[in-house]
Formats: structure tokens, sequence, C-alpha cells
């Protein structure tokens, strides 16, 4: 099984220092804390949390955005972690990311034939100039973008054709590893859809492996093989995607659940509502970091951080397991 | 389709820019009329030796002194030489050097003002505590500093403003840059795997450009004022040559009897300053609406 992980991530931790200033109080926002999980070939691990939980901050960490503070990122049998710039250039090749905002994460100053050609330029120089257009007009073609917006700015476009480019320029490289940061979630409901479906046409025709991150179940309940729940820097949960949808182990997902809407009005279902708001990342509980707002809270969960562990076939962090 | 949400802050205007540049700069009347004057300007460093009435070196003992008349429109020096082919022909000398020091200054400041916003860190910190040193100085006070060292001469005076405009290119060119470099586009062009050198010079450095352009404008005023400043100094342009500021300098004896000869020089380094600040300002409104105040 662990020669087929294409990804595996060992308890990295990223924590963002809060502030600099000499008299202020210091301290850190746990973004990610020790997490590890692994990626198999060919499979779509999703990663899903509320805002804040620092899915997309773990995103960026196994790109190399930005640096870990501890922990190991082994990609393809190799440990990425502590390479330097310029090591990271050339690993990103076949890692790359699909941005969440897609008016923003296009160069405004560019047309898109210019936009697809970059990665071509940066990682195959040897190219001739009519090889790396006939590979633009593949990449976009396959995208569903036609040929005759290749000379178009970013802007002119709509928010899922935008979408499609930001992924064609992913693709161009011919990635192993997709990093999609929320793809969909700036993108009105039947472009989800469209958008959905084509990440996942593409995942079959180029053996594409993703970490797809979202806050929405019912996007990731499509596409994914695993799911991974995040809160406040730790997963709390992971399990094949079909028991997390029939079987949620972890009080959070069963919340997170019941939080999905059902598109059948005559299914009753008893919504577990979560008291007060998500506790502050600079200052988690102690334990438990879910027991502030846990209906099955005991008196362990105050004091002995839960680690992952193995129930029906299901990776959970929970004491009442 | 999907249009969700419409930004417009980070939208150029791209099909057919330029037009629509212009359509918004023309209801700036001042800035268009400073426009044109300073296209006359222009116009007249580059031709101007050739449509002149009389030989601008050429003296002529019969008419020393005469105030402006028909014949001599802006009058004559103390060698009968006419001022208004004196000044015609100066337009080149002048508008050369303070042009050609706000280019240089502006290419040296803009890199080190990419380098400090983009890396950070101990280079930002060194960068700019480096340009508040020569913040400190006077602007004109450290030009004359600098040509003490390096000799008087038009070519160093194109260096010493040249260089005293380096921080103030540089303190702004930063403060854009890192506006720029948290954008979400520079980071999607980071995780393709780009080499910072390229994110630089081909992603951030397009976003500045708009700021350059408006602050270029700006201080090319000053520079030519600077430069004036320095030739009337005796610091500069050879007292015999038709720049402006070397002329008001010779006329500064005369300035009792002859007041013609210092005011059409400082007349026109006057209008060309304030020309320059006008449409910088209008500039500005246009190309970098949010950096006014």
């Amino acid at each position: 099984m662990a020669a087929n992980n294409l990804l595996e991530v060992k308890n990295i931790k990223k924590y963002f220092p809060l502030s600099k200033g000499w008299f202020s109080a210091k301290g850190h926002v746990k973004a990610v804390d020790q997490v590890s999980f692994s990626i198999q070939r060919g499979e779509t691990f999703s990663l899903v949390g509320e805002s804040g939980c620092g899915k997309s901050t773990l995103g960026r960490l196994i790109n190399g955005l930005i640096k870990s503070d501890d922990g190991e990122i082994i990609f393809k049998g190799k440990n990425l972690t502590g390479a330097n710039e310029k090591a990271w250039r050339s690993y990103r090749k076949p890692m790359q990311m699909i941005f969440q905002d897609p008016y923003a994460s296009l160069s405004p100053r560019m047309k898109i034939k210019d936009i697809l050609d970059e990665p071509l330029k940066i990682h195959h120089p040897e190219l001739s100039k009519e090889t790396r257009k006939t590979m633009v007009q593949e990449i976009l073609d396959v995208c569903g973008i036609d040929a005759y917006h290749l000379d178009k700015y970013a802007h002119e476009f709509s928010g899922g054709q935008r979408q499609r480019i930001g992924i064609a320029r992913a693709l161009i490289l011919k990635p192993e590893l997709i990093i999609a940061d929320e793809p969909v979630s700036a993108l009105d409901v039947s472009i989800q859809a469209q958008v959905l479906n084509l990440l996942k046409e593409l995942q079959e025709n180029y053996q594409l492996t993703y970490l797809f991150i979202s806050h929405d179940l019912s996007v990731v309940e499509h596409i994914s093989d695993k799911i991974a729940v995040m809160y406040l820097g730790n997963i709390v949960e992971i399990s094949p995607a079909e028991d997390i949808f029939s079987r949620p182990k972890h009080p959070y997902t069963q919340a997170l659940l019941s939080a999905v809407p059902i598109p059948n009005p005559k299914v009753k279902r008893e919504r577990i509502m979560l008291k007060g708001e998500i506790p502050n990342a600079a200052n988690p509980p102690k334990g438990c970091k879910f027991h502030s707002r846990c209906p099955h809270a005991m008196d362990i969960c105050k004091t002995v951080e839960p680690q992952l562990k193995k129930v029906e076939g299901q990776m959970v962090a929970c004491h009442l397991y | 389709m999907a249009e969700i949400v419409t930004k417009t802050d980070y939208m150029p205007k791209s099909r057919g820019k330029l037009r629509s540049f212009c359509a918004a700069f023309i209801h700036k009347k001042t800035a268009v009329a400073s426009f044109f004057f300073f296209c006359l300007l222009i116009i007249l460093a580059l031709i101007g030796p050739s449509i002149v009435p009389y030989n601008p070196q050429t003296p002529d003992y019969n008419h020393v002194l005469q105030g402006p008349s028909w014949l001599h429109l802006a009058g004559t020096d103390e060698y009968g030489r006419d001022v208004f082919s004196r000044l015609i022909v100066g337009t080149r000398l002048s508008l050369g050097v303070g042009i050609s020091s706000v280019l240089l200054g502006a290419v040296a400041g803009t890199i080190l003002g990419l380098i400090s916003g983009y890396f950070g860190k101990w280079v930002d910190k060194t960068i700019m505590r480096i340009c508040d040193v020569f913040f400190a100085f006077p602007d004109i006070l450290l030009a004359i500093g600098i040509i003490a060292i390096l000799g008087p001469g038009l070519q160093n005076v194109v260096i010493a403003v040249a260089i005293f405009n380096i921080p103030s290119f540089a303190r702004v060119v930063r403060g854009k840059t890192l506006e720029v470099k948290e954008m979400l586009f520079i980071e999607a062009t980071r995780s393709i795997g780009a080499t910072k050198s390229r994110i630089i010079f081909k992603h951030v450095f397009p976003e500045t450009f708009s700021t350059i352009i408006v602050y270029l404008t700006m201080n090319l005023g000053t520079a030519i004022l600077a430069a004036a400043s320095l030739s009337f100094l005796g610091l500069g342009a050879s007292p015999s040559s038709s720049d402006w500021g070397a002329m008001l300098s010779m006329s500064r004896d005369y300035m009792g009897t002859a007041f013609h000869l210092v005011f059409f020089p400082g007349l026109i380094i006057f209008l060309t300053v304030l020309s320059l600040n006008i449409m910088g300002d209008g500039l500005r409104d246009v190309l970098d609406p949010k950096s006014k105040d």
C-alpha cells in the first residue's frame, strides 16, 4: 500500500506568529498542527472543514508556497522537506494547483495564450514556439474553451470559463497531483457541476490524483474516494467517502453532515446544531479542540488530545471510540 | 454565465486600453493643455535650432541689452544675442538633462524598489535605510555634494539629479510591489514554478508601471528645476551655452537694467515645471486614482 502512495504527509506543522511587536503579547496561530495523511495514486482525497481550519494552508504547504515548521512531505517517494526554493520549482512541475478565486488567480495583463504558455516556457524551454502553441490549443480544447479565445484577456471571461483556464494552466504540464483549493466555491451551482464534471473527466483521461480542498460536503461527495475532516488545524476523521456519508464517526463530522441539504423535502433529519463559535486558533481549547462545542464531551476530552485511530475501517480522533 | 462577483480594481482597460485612457484624460482640461505645451517643448527641442530667427551664439554689438520688440521678441542680452532664439535652442539642453536624469533615476530606483519590496526582510531594510539617508539631505544640497565629488559639468549634473531621484522612485515602487506581491495570481505563478526574477519583471513590474509613469512625469518638473538651479550656480552647463539656468545666471547682473533677461528664462522654466506637474496630476487621476493622497 505504501508503495502506491503518491503523497505522504507526516506530522506537518505550521504556526503563524501573531505579532512581532516588542511589547505586545506573543503567540501563534496554529494553522496546521501535526497533520498526517497519505494519498494514493489515482484517488481523490478531499479535505473539508469550516473556513479558518487550515485546509488552504495545508494545500500551500504541500506545494511549498509556504514552508512548514515541522514534519515531512514525501512526494513520489522523495522527501521534499527543507528543500530550497530552487529545488521546489522543479518539484512543482508534477504537482500543480488550482485556486479558489478565478478572478484573482489569472494575471490581468496577460492574454490567455500567454498565461498558458508560461508554464511551458518555464519547464520546457527546449520546445519550439509552434509546439507550445499547439499544446496550448490542445489543452484549451480539453478544458472546453474555444481556440478563438486565445487572444483575450482573463477579465473577458465568465467565472466558470476562467476556472477552466486555471485548470488548463495546471494541466498543461501533465502533472500527477493536482491540489485544488476550493476550485468551485466562487462559482454558482450550475457552473460548479460543469467544472466538477470536467475535473472528473480529466482524472480518468490523464490518471490524475487530486487533493481537493472544500468547505462544502455536497461538492466533495460526488468526486471523492477519501475524505478528511479538519477542525482547527487537526484532522479529526479520515474515511472512505461512502462511509463518511453513511456512518460518520466523529461528532464534528456528524454535525457537518447534518448541515448538508437533502434535495427531498419529505426526508426529515435531525439537525445537530453546534454551540458557539469556532474557537480562536491562537488559543485553542486544551485536550480535544472540539470539546467546547461537542454534544458528547466528557471529562477526558478536556485534558487529553485524542489521536487518530482505526475504528471500523475509518480513522477517527475521538475519545468516544 | 457565472458572473457572481465583478472585481474592477485589478481589471485593466485592456481592450482599447489607449482609447479608454484618452477618454478619461480628455476631461482633465488643464492637464490636456499642459500636455500640448509639453509636446510643443519636445518639438522645439527636436527642431529648434533650425527654425530660430537668429543664430543664438552670434553676438551683435549694435543691439546690446535691448528690450522686447517685434524684431527681438524677448529682447537681446549683453552681447546682443537674441534671447528668444537662445531660449528655443536651450530647450534641447534643459529638457534633455531633465529627462535623462529622471529616466536614469527611475530605472535604478524601480529595480531597487522591486527587489526591496519583493524580497522583504533584511534586503528591504537595508535598501530602505540607505534611501532614508538620502532623503535626509535637501535635494539641491545633495546634488551639490555629489557634484563636489564628481566635478562640475552637464554630465555630472545628470548623474547628481539621477541619484537624488533614485530613493523616491525606490520607495514608491516598493510600496506598490508590496501590494502586488500579495495578489493571488502572483502566488499562482509561483505555483507553476516560475523563478523570482520572472515573477518580478514579468508580473510585478507591469502592475507598477502606471505608478511609475505618473511619478516620472511629476519628478521631471523637479529635475528640470534642479538642473537649472545647478547651472544657475555655475555647476552645470557652461555659462556661454544657451541652457535656461545658465542664461538666468548670466543675466542676474543686469536684473536692474534689463529685466527681460531674467524674466523670459524664468518664465519658461516656470511654465515647463508647472505644466509637468499639472500633467502628472492629471495622469495620476486617470491611471492611478488610488494613490491620490
